[in-house]
């Protein structure tokens, strides 16, 4: 069936657009031809954040069913880490959502440490909560400038990135990496931070803030992004919690499940976390969600600035780290949602098994429940703010 | 007012005039590309170009010689000779009206008594052009973008033409030589003289709307929404064809600008009112008011585009149907009514 | 009646006020080429061979996740320091390189090393046409040490790394020692003989020599315990030395 094919006088049949191997058939009198098409978006696609790609059936412009595609990124992350020592592990582990390295870091670190019973010093505790709220403020920009870029608005991923490269040259004064800090070890931290650390983050505190009322500005308050974005992808907080989600997601729904305040660890029982919550579980709130966290994050970096007691950095371990046998499960609250780590140990220096669950896995798996008859152009809206990125979703 | 290019041999006029008219739209859309990267740069508090030549002043003439110098890639199931043809469609349109519009007192190639409508009735070729494009290009990613391309031209056609109307009601006369000197001798209400922008307020807000919208410039630049459709009805093209594409908006955006200064902001008399010096002198006045004119609609729709996130589809033609076109109704009710009061 | 859009408010000129702002300000970009950054000094750019301090030890290479790094040595038998005795044999280092396009920049190795041979160093510039370029050998990461920064100072409560402490506690020792010279020397002579006394003692509490020799009942109770014949020998030699040291210190402390 190519284009050349001519139709038959009084037939309804009319060849569709060339390159388009199908037919269109005019049904009935008066009525619009219609033809359902089915369309791939990705896996390279400038809109889908890393190699997600999602079969969406179109009818016209709105779209019918949408499924996901899964595993371009994977990369045995589990497998290899039954071969890999712990310290390789944490190596490893901040790159699977490499937004949220040291979250992810965190989260195996506190595996073994309390499979081993560690008492981890109070100076690194609190040297990991300043680190994760950093790095929740740096995951939380880039989603705020990418979900304005996706809309169209091209000037606030500029000012996003722009403050993500001050705060990642401050990270990386600490921990010598930008975006895979390497900085936790089993047991604390791997060295101190260098002088005038505290100083410069409470200067970038400031800054932040107030270029997060900028965002509001420039995003929040535009009339043209609350009509983009409002009433788009409605969640209920029932179908969000059935599938699992959490993060940002789970809190524009209205419902303030969050495990820095459900299952403190680190020195979170120690300062006040503020878990801001939206009303309609739509794209809007998702977007506020993020705003709102920022700041609420850069709150959670001035208390533990004026916090931080002398003391030793890590604790003391010996030549070979090996976990007792046994199995935990650990949870965490990465910038995208709740990360769980659970890993068996069979008493040797390398896991039996160390399984994540991975907060973009089960953010996106509700793709095809909120894409459901939803116009293409809000597609974009809906994808950008659902936040999750692919290494998170395949490992 | 005659043109400049009067000349006995009519031959040679046509030859200058067609000279200078390819002369305008070769430089002109360049330094509005500069523009454009530029002042978009530093609205995003980065530098813009500034490797090719000392401030990138180069950029352009490089683009276009790394477009000339790129493959030709033509799908294999695209159909060949609409798919060759749909950049020259939108690109010839926005040259064959740059030969009415006006950038200084004799500095035209035509001054037709029809101008204004001619202009409005080439400009919207284009739009064929698009649809070719994007049906001939074998991508279902790019016939949507022409459908939605084509969808919104339509519907942004009309307040466009409306609000020049109104104008063309306010003086009396449809060349637009004719235009700027009935602005040149304007007073509100018999008392001063300003430029048709003050009355006619709301037409030039709708004018821009719609010259926005007919450019897809964003906020309305849906159909070439990368995000979503990459560069819709562009997509399949490479090289010189997708370079003509980009000429293509940006001799629109200089076309526009150059109706809209013509149109409200007086044309080529820096203030209505006040005479021009004689001779070449005057010309050459005249050419730089009507070219900052036009630089100063080209800095708002850079801003524009700076600032806003795109319209959804449905948005865009809700806003043309059922908010600009019966503003543009009132705004030449109002105009009709004032006109004949005053 | 399809619904009608909002009339545009105050937050669309914000936005436009905030992007004119924006312009009107200089931007924060730097010109990468011609202005190199500005990088603090635990940078993980490239990684820094110190050979000196190598002593082939391999477990740069064991901990490495990706098996980057290249080891190869031979054995070399050496004559024993200050004569006599068998020949020692000791590694020596004959290739040492790091594949920078496996190396993930984790860092491992810098850590794990006991001997401080690898350090990290800002530097980054170093991409090639070719990846076999990228492997850099024993020369290249020597030279790469000119390019490593001192190590920041660290922020206040922290402790002072091990290094640091013991030079700091030599150093303090050693003041000490001096201190006590000076004054000694400034005293008349008229109590040389108390403090002549400290200085004595502080000798005599110097470790006396002993040449070590097998212990032979110690030795002959161990091998009948069944304890392998060398390990027996070297506890038997171990036994002697004490004894022989603690009855000399003993006599001393009679005799002073």
């Amino acid at each position: 069936m190519t284009e050349t094919m001519l139709p038959k006088p009084g037939s309804n049949v009319l060849p569709g657009p060339p390159g388009e191997s199908m037919l269109v058939e005019v049904r009935g009198e008066g009525e619009l031809v219609t033809q359902d098409m089915s369309l791939n978006i990705g896996p390279q696609h400038p809109a889908t954040h890393g190699v997600l790609r999602v079969v969406i059936d179109l009818d016209g412009e709105v779209i019918e069913k949408a499924t996901p595609v899964i595993g371009y990124m994977h990369r045995g992350f589990e497998k290899l880490a039954e071969a890999r020592d712990y310290r390789q592990i944490i190596a490893l582990v901040n790159r699977h959502d490499w937004l949220s390295a040291f979250c992810n870091e965190l989260g195996v670190a506190m595996a073994v440490e309390r499979m081993m019973e560690l008492e981890v010093p109070e100076r690194a505790q609190w040297i990991r909560v300043l680190m994760a709220e950093w790095n929740r403020v740096l995951n939380h920009l880039m989603f705020v400038g990418s979900f304005g870029l996706e809309l169209g608005a091209i000037t606030p991923v500029f000012f996003a990135f722009r403050e993500r490269e001050d705060i990642q040259h401050l990270m990386e004064s600490a921990t010598g990496g930008r975006l895979h800090f390497t900085y936790n070890r089993v047991g604390g931290l791997k060295e101190d931070l260098p002088r005038g650390f505290l100083a410069a983050s409470e200067h970038m505190v400031r800054n932040v803030r107030m270029r997060n009322s900028e965002y509001r500005d420039l995003l929040q308050g535009n009339e043209i992004f609350m009509a983009r974005t409002k009433g788009v992808g409605r969640l209920d907080p029932d179908v969000a919690l059935g599938y699992g989600v959490s993060g940002p997601t789970l809190h524009a729904t209205g419902v303030p499940e969050d495990a820095r305040v459900t299952e403190p660890y680190a020195k979170y029982d120690a300062v006040k976390v503020h878990v801001p919550t939206g009303t309609n579980g739509d794209s809007y709130d998702r977007f506020m969600m993020l705003v709102d966290r920022i700041d609420a994050s850069l709150d959670i970096i001035e208390q533990v600035l004026g916090s931080i007691p002398p003391g030793p950095i890590s604790v003391k371990l010996p030549k070979v780290v090996k976990a007792p046998e046994g199995a935990i499960y650990v949870r965490t609250e990465n910038p995208l949602g709740q990360g769980g780590y659970y890993l068996v140990s069979d008493g040797r220096k390398n896991p039996w098994r160390l399984k994540m669950r991975t907060p973009s896995f089960n953010n996106i798996s509700m793709i095809p429940h909120l894409l459901q008859g939803v116009l293409l152009p809000d597609m974009i809206a809906i994808l950008g703010s659902v936040f999750f990125v692919v290494g998170d979703v395949d490992r | 007012m005659e043109t400049l290019f009067t000349l006995d041999n009519v031959w040679l006029a046509l030859l200058l005039k067609v000279i200078a008219v390819l002369i305008i739209f070769l430089t002109v859309p360049l330094v509005m590309g500069y523009m454009e990267h530029k002042v978009l740069a530093h609205m995003q508090a980065r530098l813009g170009p500034m490797e090719a030549l000392p401030h990138g002043v180069g950029q352009l003439v490089a683009d276009g010689i790394k477009f000339l110098q790129k493959e030709n890639v033509v799908p294999a199931a695209a159909d060949k000779w609409v798919f060759g043809l749909a950049p020259g469609v939108m690109l010839i349109p926005a040259i064959v009206v740059l030969t009415v519009v006006p950038f200084g007192p004799g500095a035209f190639a035509e001054n037709l008594d029809a101008g204004i409508f001619f202009a409005l009735a080439v400009s919207s070729i284009g739009t064929i052009g698009l649809l070719m494009a994007g049906w001939a290009s074998a991508n279902k990613f790019s016939l949507m973008g022409g459908l939605r391309g084509a969808a919104q031209l339509i519907a942004y056609e009309l307040p466009m033409v409306l609000a020049a109307a109104a104008v063309v009601l306010q003086a009396e006369t449809l060349s637009l030589v004719g235009i700027v000197e009935a602005q040149a001798g304007f007073r509100l209400f018999g008392t001063i003289t300003i430029p048709y922008a003050v009355p006619h307020f709301f037409g030039l807000a709708l004018f821009f709307m719609s010259a926005v919208a007919e450019l897809n410039r964003p906020p309305f630049d849906m159909p070439i929404a990368d995000a979503e459709l990459i560069a819709g009805h562009m997509t399949e093209y490479t090289g010189i064809r997708f370079a003509f594409f980009l000429l293509s908006e940006y001799a629109g955006m200089v076309v526009f600008g150059a109706l809209a200064t013509v149109l409200f902001l007086g044309g080529w008399y820096p203030w209505p009112g006040y005479l021009l010096p004689e001779g070449f002198l005057g010309v050459v006045v005249g050419f730089g008011t009507t070219i900052g004119k036009i630089a100063a609609f080209m800095f708002l729709f850079i801003w524009l585009r700076a600032t806003f996130p795109r319209l959804r589809e449905d948005q865009l033609q809700r806003l043309s149907w059922l908010i600009l076109i019966p503003l543009a109704l009132l705004n030449i009710v109002i105009v009709a009514i004032a006109k004949v009061v005053a | 009646m399809p619904s009608l859009p909002a009339p545009p408010r105050i937050g669309l000129f914000k936005g436009l006020g905030l992007t004119l702002k924006t312009m009107l300000t200089p931007a924060t970009t730097a010109q990468y080429p011609h202005v190199k950054p500005d990088l603090p000094p635990r940078t993980r750019g490239v990684i820094a061979l110190m050979e000196e301090n190598c002593t082939v030890c391999m477990l740069c290479a064991r901990e490495c996740p990706d098996w980057c790094i290249y080891i190869d040595s031979r054995k070399e038998t050496v004559p024993a320091p200050g004569g006599g005795g068998r020949m020692r044999t000791r590694n020596t280092l004959e290739r040492f390189a790091i594949d920078f396009a496996l190396c993930m920049y984790c860092g491992i190795c810098v850590d794990v090393c006991p001997f401080d041979a690898l350090f990290w160093s800002p530097e980054f510039e170093y991409s090639t046409y070719s990846i076999r370029e990228l492997t850099h050998e024993r020369d290249q990461l020597r030279r790469w040490m000119d390019t490593v920064p001192p190590p920041p100072a660290l922020e206040v409560g922290a402790e002072t790394p091990g290094e640091i402490e013991t030079g700091l506690d030599k150093a303090r020792t050693q003041a000490e020692e001096q201190i006590s010279a000076m004054l000694a020397a400034q005293r008349p002579a008229g109590e040389a003989d108390a403090d002549g006394g400290a200085v004595q003692t502080a000798a005599a509490d110097e470790e006396p020599h002993v040449e070590a020799q097998v212990d032979q009942a110690v030795y002959d109770q161990l091998t009948a315990d069944g304890v392998p014949e060398r390990a027996a020998r070297a506890k038997a030699k171990a036994h002697y030395v004490r004894t022989e040291r603690a009855r000399i210190k003993a006599e001393r402390a009679e005799s002073g």
